[in-house]
Order: C-alpha cells, then structure tokens, then sequence
C-alpha cells in the first residue's frame, strides 16, 4: 500500500482527527472518528445516507463544533480558533458544497471574484480578471464566464463550485457529494477534475460519497463509514475485500444501482 | 405520564425556548453593533441595499402616501365642519400626517415589502448553503448580507418617510384645494404653522428605529431559516408579523418619551 509504505513525517500530516463525537439531540452523528490525512493524499470517505459524513467535513472546517475529540488541521486545533484565525485557516481549506452553493444573483465571474477581492485585496482588477479566467479555464468552462448559477447545468454547477474554492490556492480540499444528482459521464468528467485538480494544485482532499466508482477513481485510501464510526480504512481492494456483512451490503447494492444505470 | 405532567413539560420546553430564542436575537444585535464599526466596509453592497430598499418601493409608497392623505383629509372634513372648524384642517392634518402617519405607513409598507424580501432572500441563502459558502470561503457573512441590509434599511426608511410624508400632504391638499379652492402656499402656511421641530425630529428617530427594527427582524429570521424552501416561507412571513408587532410597541414608545418632552 502506497500510504503505509511512504516516510511519513510530521509536517505530512494535513489532519489529524482523535475521538471525535458530535450529536444534533438525541440523534448521535458521529461515535468516535479517528481519521489520518496526509499530504497530496486523496481520501474518500464512503457510506450510506445519513452516516454522519458531511457533518464530519463541516467539523473539519469550522462550520460545525464537535461535542469532543481533536480536530487538527495543519497544526491548527480547528475548535480553539478564534474567528480572525478560522477565517485564516479557511483560506487553506477548500470546500467544494454537494449543491455548488453559488450565489444566485451573481454571475460566474462574479462568484469567483466573491472569495477572491475579499481576501486578496493588493490584486488589480486586471489581475483578478486573470485569476477567474486561468481557474475556469482549469475547469474547462471558460466560456460560461458572463452566465448566470441558473442557466448552468448541474455538472456544470459543481465545475464552477469547485472553482470558486480553488480560486483561493487551498492545500485541502473538501469536497461534499461531489458526484451526487449527475449522469454516469458527468460524474466520470467530474472524477477526472477531482484527480486533475490534485495534481495541478498539489491538494490534499476528503472527497464524502456513497459512489463507489467515485472513490474508486479518485481515493488513494477509502474510509468506510457506518453508523458515525469508522469500520474500516484501506485501499479499495483492502476495504471491500472482508467478510463485513455492512460492507458488503453497500457494495453489491451500490453494484445493482449501477447496473440499473 | 399523565397529561398533567406532559402538558407541564410541555410549557416549560416552550418557556426555554423562548428564552433560548430572546437570547439568540440579542446576541445577533450585538453583532451588528460589534461588526457596524469594524473593517473592511462593503460600500458597493450597502448602495445596492440602498436602491433595493428605496427605489423599488417607491411607487408602492407614493401610492399609499397620497391616498392616506387624501382620504384622511376626506373623512376629517365633516366632524370639524360640525364644529365651524373646517380652516383646521391643514394643520390637523399636518400634525396627523407628521407626528404618526407618515412614519408608520412606511414603516408597514417597508414591513411587508422589504421585511420579507429580505427574510425570503437570506432565508433561500441560508437553506441552499450560500450562507456558509461565504463562510468557508473566509469571507464573514454577517457583515456582507447583515449590516448592509440593516444599515440600507436604517438610512432610507427615513428618506421614504419623509417623501410619504410630502406625497401625503399633496393628496391633502388637493382635496382641501377642490373643497376650498385653498392655494397651494395657503394650505402649506397653514399646515406648518402647528409643526414643531421636535415633530419632525421626533419622525425622523422613529423612522430610523423602524428600520432598524425591519432590517434586524428580516436578517435574523432569514440567517435562522431551516426545513428548506417551507422554511423559507416562514422565514419571510414571520419576518412581516415580528417586523410589524415591534414597530407598534415601538412607536407607543417613542410617543410617550416624545410626549413627554412637548410643553
């Protein structure tokens, strides 16, 4: 395995997360999740609806606190920031939403130049026009540059989403559903993004899906979630090669749903 | 569990909520201040709140202003008439119109027009994650969507009360002119003759407060929205209903303590 077999040091560790629990009311999201993620590596954390995983990134990056447990990101512990220091952090830490989450009213260059003109404020027009332009061209949707969110299509949607959070150079990239409500091709263009995105920005990524050709295309270690816990963590090969009646339940109805398609 | 006991704990949960609730929009007030003062300002953005709120209720506000005055000169006439006081009527009316209507009519109109679309626009925000897009992107929303919404409300509800209040006087005197054949500088002598500064100054606060009251409402239910596009609805709906109970506890308010200064 290429994970275990490579030095790891110290500074490689990109999150670190320990014991970590987070309840709405009665309703126990997340039971004890330990998780490792290194730099440049891609993790996908995969299960059902409903397990806890999207709560798990927005702990990640800010927008939820955990009951307990540890939540390192690049050395910072995400639950003692204060807000200057968060939003400092934030701009590592790309977060690429299951419904894009552009702004309704704003054009695509506008969306991009939100985060953009805000946190870069020494930048020229000129230089911010090139930004938008060089990160859509990235994505490969230049041309919808003048479009409004409304007239995009759902693939087309999550592309711009993802750039928008690119615009801002992260080391980490969270991507939530990223294939979720999209065609078979759609989903393989985003997948290929996924993987082109880690290896022209150099990001270290959580990808949350329950699309197994998803995790299989773009994880380098998957994480197999269940209940809010973690019940196994591996290779592809490694997670779904076990006798884990769980695992094996979500990979043949997976497999049928796929078929079906 | 008897019904007794479950009814009990049952407004006991509703008591906390209220409180957990009150405690919620008090400390969202205090952000407004904490955030009003502190840089960088969304100036572009406090300009377009600015044409939201005062151009695009323009026509819905003239329109409410004129008939107000012309109706409440209207319906005046015959009770002073009765009495041989029909030469009053420019400065009942001008008192009526200065001291409670004009500010509260826009206040109500912007109530219902703004109050909701705000409450809907951050509600639909809240919902589809645009909010926290913001967040993530280290952008603070608060300050972009909240404080120059409230801030465009609180400077032009008192731009739009005082045109409601000219519009209103105009409805008033074209109904004392076809009655009276009163001149146009007759009518406004007589009308401001019985305006004092503190009548104008006193409309003014009050036009402020209300903004405030409908900008901080329509933020604050739209930032709490929750259950998709029904909460969206309800967001923009109580939005109205908080917006406009709070301007009438306002105003009974604001007139006892400016009462309280008249000679």
């Amino acid at each position: 395995m290429e994970i275990e077999n490579r030095n790891i040091d110290e500074q490689d560790l990109m999150i670190h997360i320990r014991s970590l629990y987070k309840s709405f009311g009665d309703n126990h999201v997340l039971r004890g999740i330990d998780l490792d993620v290194y730099r440049k590596e891609n993790v996908v954390v995969l299960g059902r609806s409903g397990t806890g995983k999207s709560v798990l990134i927005k702990i990640i990056c800010g927008l939820l606190k955990p009951d307990s447990g540890k939540v390192n990101v690049l050395g910072e512990e995400v639950e003692n920031l204060k807000d200057k220091e968060l939003r400092e952090l934030r701009l590592q830490v790309g977060f690429s939403f299951q419904s894009s989450a552009l702004y309704d009213s704003m054009t695509v260059r506008e969306n991009l130049a939100f985060p953009l003109v805000r946190n870069a404020r020494h930048l020229s027009r000129k230089e911010v026009a090139q930004q938008i332009e060089s990160v859509l061209d990235d994505v490969g949707l230049l041309r919808t540059i003048n479009q409004m969110p409304s007239e995009l299509s759902g693939g087309q949607r999550k592309r711009i989403g993802i750039a928008r959070t690119l615009i801002l150079r992260p080391q980490i990239m969270l991507y939530d559903e990223p294939t979720s409500g999209l065609d078979p091709i759609t989903s393989i263009e985003i997948n290929n993004l996924i993987n082109h995105v880690r290896h022209k920005f150099n990001t270290t990524s959580i990808i949350i899906t329950h699309d197994l050709t998803c995790a299989k295309t773009t994880g380098d270690k998957i994480a197999m979630m269940f209940d809010g816990k973690f019940i196994k963590q591996g290779t592809f090969n490694e997670v779904f090669d076990t006798d884990d009646e769980r695992i094996q339940n979500f990979y043949k109805y997976n497999f049928i749903e796929q078929q079906k398609m | 569990m008897s019904l007794k006991k479950s009814g009990g704990i049952f407004i006991t949960r509703k008591i906390d909520g209220f409180f957990i609730d009150l405690n919620d929009a008090l400390q969202f007030v205090l952000r407004f201040f904490k955030e009003l003062f502190k840089p960088p300002y969304e100036i572009k953005e406090i300009i377009r709140q600015c044409y939201q709120v005062g151009y695009k209720s323009l026509f819905l506000i003239t329109l409410t202003g004129f008939i107000t005055g012309l109706v409440f000169t209207k319906q005046s006439r015959p009770s002073l008439s009765e009495f041989g006081a029909a030469s009053w009527l420019p400065s009942l009316v001008a008192i009526a119109i200065i001291r409670a209507l004009a500010p509260l009519v826009t206040a109500l109109i912007c109530a219902g027009k703004v109050g909701s679309n705000i409450g809907a626009e951050l509600g639909s925000m809240k919902v589809t994650e645009q909010i926290d897009a913001m967040e993530v992107s280290a952008v603070n929303p608060f300050k972009f969507l909240v404080v120059s919404r409230v801030l465009a409300t609180m400077l032009m509800i008192p731009m739009l009360m005082c045109y409601t209040g000219c519009v209103a006087m105009l409805g008033a005197f074209l109904n004392v002119h076809q009655n009276e054949l009163t001149s146009f500088v007759s009518f406004f002598q007589a009308a401001f003759d019985k305006i004092s500064f503190l009548d104008i100054f006193s409309s003014l606060i009050k036009s402020i407060v209300y903004g405030f009251t409908i900008g901080i409402v329509g933020c604050y239910k739209g930032f709490h929205a929750s259950n998709g596009t029904e909460g969206v609805g309800k967001a923009a709906n109580s939005s109205v209903v908080l917006s406009m109970f709070l301007i009438f506890i306002e105003e009974i308010l604001i007139v006892q303590i400016t009462n309280s200064f008249r000679v």
